[in-house]
């Protein structure tokens, strides 16, 4: 398309640029007033200013949070719980969302009447709670991983993405007399990936920011995920943990607690800032094909 | 399918029925072999708690369980109505749902729309990375941030001080604490909520866009009689699955960044539930607060559904 350059066309992209940059840099300065105070030294995070620019830099702060024991099994459980929660969830999703997609299934508006009430209607936390702990699942991965397996709403994703594929390739495939199992392994997953991905996209990053299951059925704190342990520190201001680890290293270094919180806070985020800008656009594909009404 | 029909055939009417559908039935055994362990999660992790309900109609002790704890009626929903701080919570939830709806449903339609007039691709996709960021950020994480900036000594007192006024206590004042959780609730979601938006105006038909330049639209002209008009059913969808969730008002946000000083602006249903149940272990009571929600949250999906279906017809629903 081409555009008259008018001078109001040109004011109007001024003004429009000027506010988006401006927007931009509101969106990340929260993020930077961390990544300053981390690096700040001594009594001057603690004050009142912009804080565009650290005034003295100094990375005593990760050296001491790199010491900190229970970031880092924070860390592998939060990965464990991931790794294992995506796993399942593609497996359970996908042999749900397969049968459902044929229209041709006996009882299948029943069958997917009983997916959906799922979203309409829910237990709560109290009957949730106790399910677990009647299950004996208290202190175990499992209780992280197993709720979340199968959600109505990815099923329908993935349902819809099932009924976009073209009969004809099916077809052929049975011609060659494949069964459904053998049809489901070799011709529907295989051409499935964009939303296989997508769905362990969403699904991993949910897991990899849960806490509240994690507060509630973990009891044992070598347990809790890394979100859990950040917010000890963060939102329960309680330091006494990393003040006691700081003591015993018999360091002479200078630090206070926001600055040991926000250094924390910055070892928390980096990998999700580092993989989030290649791994967006599956998010973004993601949404559209989740757009399709079911 | 060719093989069921043609034996099919074969059978005599009055035998050929129950056959067919017998046939038909292992034809699809292996689907629905497949669909077992989903069934089976679904049951477990969904209908079980939904059963675990009957628990606001329950006293509940410990040492007998769900199933043996004795009937008592609808005593706790008794106790919901006659406890003044349930009304509190309730106001408190609307009122939050309600001041975020109104600033964060607007706000990512509206970045949409500006982010479509960007025609540097560069640029436009730098903008779309950062505003997507906060989304992928925790709300712990996140609720730390902000009570540091929110802080008496943080950047925010600062400029207070900077413009001559004293500083705020913020996270401890009942009189700013709802604006801080729906400001900072917009600034993490407009990002990621514009996405559903922007794929809606990807599909729009460009043919209508050079039909009215023909006519001699202008930008803005066509953003707003075009544009804007295609969005109309995903706006509609959308604003169906907020209402739904009108009760939740972020849980997670709140959790996280409300302290006992702002309870009487800041505690809503799921933050009321969560202390009656898991700190007083108060299970029937807490329960019944619960479910009270559920209730009333699937009422509400139901009849704007069945509004927008009257108003707009089924484009526009969700089912």
């Amino acid at each position: 398309m081409v555009y008259r350059k008018t001078r109001l066309g040109m004011a109007a992209d001024l003004c429009l640029y000027a506010s988006m940059t401006l927007l931009m840099l509101l969106t990340l300065y929260p993020f930077w007033t961390q990544l300053v105070t981390s690096l700040e030294t001594g009594a001057s995070v603690y004050s009142t200013r912009l804080m565009f620019v650290p005034e003295h830099v100094s990375f005593e702060a990760y050296r001491l949070a790199f010491h900190f024991t229970p970031l880092w099994t924070g860390y592998l459980n939060t990965i464990v719980r991931t790794v294992l929660g995506v796993l399942c969830m593609l497996v359970v999703t996908s042999l749900t969302a397969y049968p459902l997609s044929k229209k041709d299934l006996p009882f299948n508006r029943a069958l997917t009447g009983f997916l959906l009430l799922t979203m309409l209607f829910t237990g709560g936390l109290i009957p949730n709670y106790l399910l677990i702990r009647e299950l004996h699942l208290l202190n175990s991965v499992w209780a992280l991983v197993l709720p979340g397996t199968l959600s109505a709403f990815n099923a329908l994703v993935m349902r819809n993405f099932f009924r976009s594929i073209p009969d004809s390739l099916e077809e052929s495939a049975r011609v060659d007399g494949a069964g459904y199992l053998r049809i489901y392994v070799s011709v529907i997953l295989p051409l499935s990936a964009p939303v296989l991905a997508t769905l362990a996209l969403w699904v991993g990053v949910g897991h990899w920011n849960a806490w509240f299951d994690s507060l509630i059925y973990m009891t044992d704190g070598h347990k809790q995920v890394l979100q859990v342990v950040l917010r000890k520190i963060l939102i329960e201001n309680d330091t006494t943990d990393m003040n006691a680890m700081i003591q015993k290293m018999n360091t002479h270094s200078e630090y206070t607690d926001r600055q040991l919180q926000a250094a924390v806070v910055m070892l928390s985020i980096i990998p999700m800032l580092v993989v989030y800008p290649f791994v967006q656009k599956y998010f973004v594909q993601g949404v559209m094909v989740g757009a399709i009404k079911g | 399918m060719q093989a069921t029909a043609t034996e099919s055939a074969v059978q005599t009417r009055s035998s050929g029925r129950a056959k067919g559908r017998f046939n038909k039935f292992k034809q699809y055994r292996m689907l629905f072999l497949m669909l077992v362990p989903g069934f089976i999660f679904l049951l477990v992790f969904n209908y079980v708690p939904m059963y675990g309900l009957v628990l606001a109609f329950k006293d509940f002790r410990i040492t007998s369980g769900i199933l043996d704890s004795p009937w008592v009626g609808t005593k706790y929903f008794h106790k919901v109505f006659d406890d003044p701080h349930f009304y509190v919570v309730l106001k408190n939830t609307i009122l939050i749902s309600v001041y975020k709806l109104i600033f964060g449903f607007p706000a990512p339609i509206a970045f949409a729309l500006l982010l479509n007039e960007m025609r540097r691709p560069l640029f436009r996709k730098w903008v779309q990375t950062v505003s997507y960021l906060p989304h992928f950020i925790s709300w712990i994480v996140l609720a730390g941030i902000f009570t540091t900036l929110f802080s008496l000594d943080g950047p925010v007192n600062a400029l207070v001080k900077a413009f001559g006024h004293a500083p705020v206590v913020f996270m401890a004042d009942e009189r700013y604490f709802r604006s801080i959780l729906v400001g900072t609730s917009v600034f993490q979601s407009f990002g990621w909520s514009s996405i559903i938006f922007l794929a809606a105006i990807a599909g729009v038909d460009p043919q209508l866009h050079e039909a009215a330049i023909m006519d001699g639209a202008g930008r803005f002209r066509r953003m707003i009689q075009i544009t804007l008009p295609m969005l109309a059913p995903v706006i509609s969808i959308m604003l169906i699955l907020s209402m739904g969730t009108i009760l939740d008002a972020g849980f997670d946000q709140i959790f996280n960044m409300y302290n006992s000083q702002v309870y009487g602006v800041a505690d809503v249903i799921d933050t009321y539930v969560y202390r009656l149940g898991l700190i007083n272990a108060d299970y029937s009571y807490s329960t019944a607060v619960g479910m009270f929600k559920s209730v009333v949250a699937l009422i509400l999906l139901l009849s704007v559904n069945r509004l927008v279906k009257a108003v707009g017809g089924n484009d526009h629903t969700l089912w």
